[in-house]
């Protein structure tokens, strides 16, 4: 699997995001990013460990310790994807907006058949 | 970027997209099965040409032409058909010919407003990149989120 695969794939987890989302706030360790969750730190462990093969996050190296740490570089690949498809489509939705209200002016009581103006 | 739309995400290989229109489902449909109609806003503002075989099984490929002289043609095949409810097609960007994805556009109706629910899923993970790099780059003005925002938004 590639990496932005790999990023993608971990994404798609709402814990996963989350724990992601906490971390934008600075460095963590398992046991403050296990707080909020109604799951245990095995459970917590195991999401970590697919965030850190995507290489969304790195931990410290301190055995007890080991933090966590946002690593923004393949997340930001991510979102210029999305971002860059979402910014395509929402130009073209917005001209079919236009468009249909363009129709909705000029058509007559029977929506089935709208005339264009042009 | 409007309110009334939103773009998630689901895995590595689909996103759904849903868009809320202030207009009759029947004229949104229209908007969507008819050459006629989809020229005035698919290719965002380009000129276009297009067939459309608007049945399952039919087919239909757009010419969308940049500002200079560029060509870009899309193809795909109309797989399954509900009346003003469903549309489940195939695209190919014939400038990456083979790498199909699949579009399965859900039409519902509420308080007269049209409800367009959209989930693209691609044969690939390099096809999902390159549905950006290549067929997306016409008339796309780069923005990016901060990344803080993109993680807020994200968790929610």
């Amino acid at each position: 699997m590639d990496q932005l695969s790999a990023v993608f794939a971990a994404l798609a987890d709402p814990t996963r995001r989350a724990i992601l989302a906490r971390l934008a706030d600075g460095e963590a360790t398992v046991n403050q990013l296990a707080e909020p969750f109604p799951i245990s730190l095995q459970a917590v462990s195991k999401h970590l460990k697919v965030l850190e093969q995507a290489g969304l996050i790195t931990r410290g190296r301190d055995a007890q310790w080991r933090p966590c740490r946002l690593e923004a570089g393949p997340l930001r690949d991510v979102s210029e994807w999305a971002e860059r498809y979402r910014h395509f489509w929402d130009a073209r939705y917005d001209r079919l907006d236009s468009y249909l209200q363009e129709l909705r002016q000029t058509t007559d009581t029977d929506h089935d058949e709208p005339r264009s103006r042009k | 970027m409007t309110e009334n739309f939103s773009l998630e995400l689901q895995g590595d290989r689909e996103l759904t997209m849903t868009r809320i229109f202030d207009a009759p489902l029947a004229l949104v449909w229209a908007a969507h099965s008819k050459a006629e109609h989809l020229k005035h806003w698919w290719a965002r503002g380009h000129e276009m040409d297009g067939e459309i075989d608007f049945r399952p099984g039919g087919k239909w490929r757009f010419v969308e032409h940049g500002d200079n002289g560029e060509r870009w043609a899309f193809r795909g095949e109309f797989q399954e058909i509900v009346p003003e409810q469903l549309i489940v097609q195939t695209f190919e960007f014939e400038g990456m010919p083979g790498h199909i994805s699949v579009e399965r556009l859900n039409f519902e109706e509420k308080d007269g407003k049209t409800y367009l629910t959209s989930t693209v899923t691609f044969d690939s993970e390099a096809d999902r990149d390159g549905m950006v790099e290549s067929g997306m780059e016409g008339g796309a003005r780069q923005s990016y989120l901060a990344l803080d925002a993109y993680l807020k938004e994200m968790a929610r």
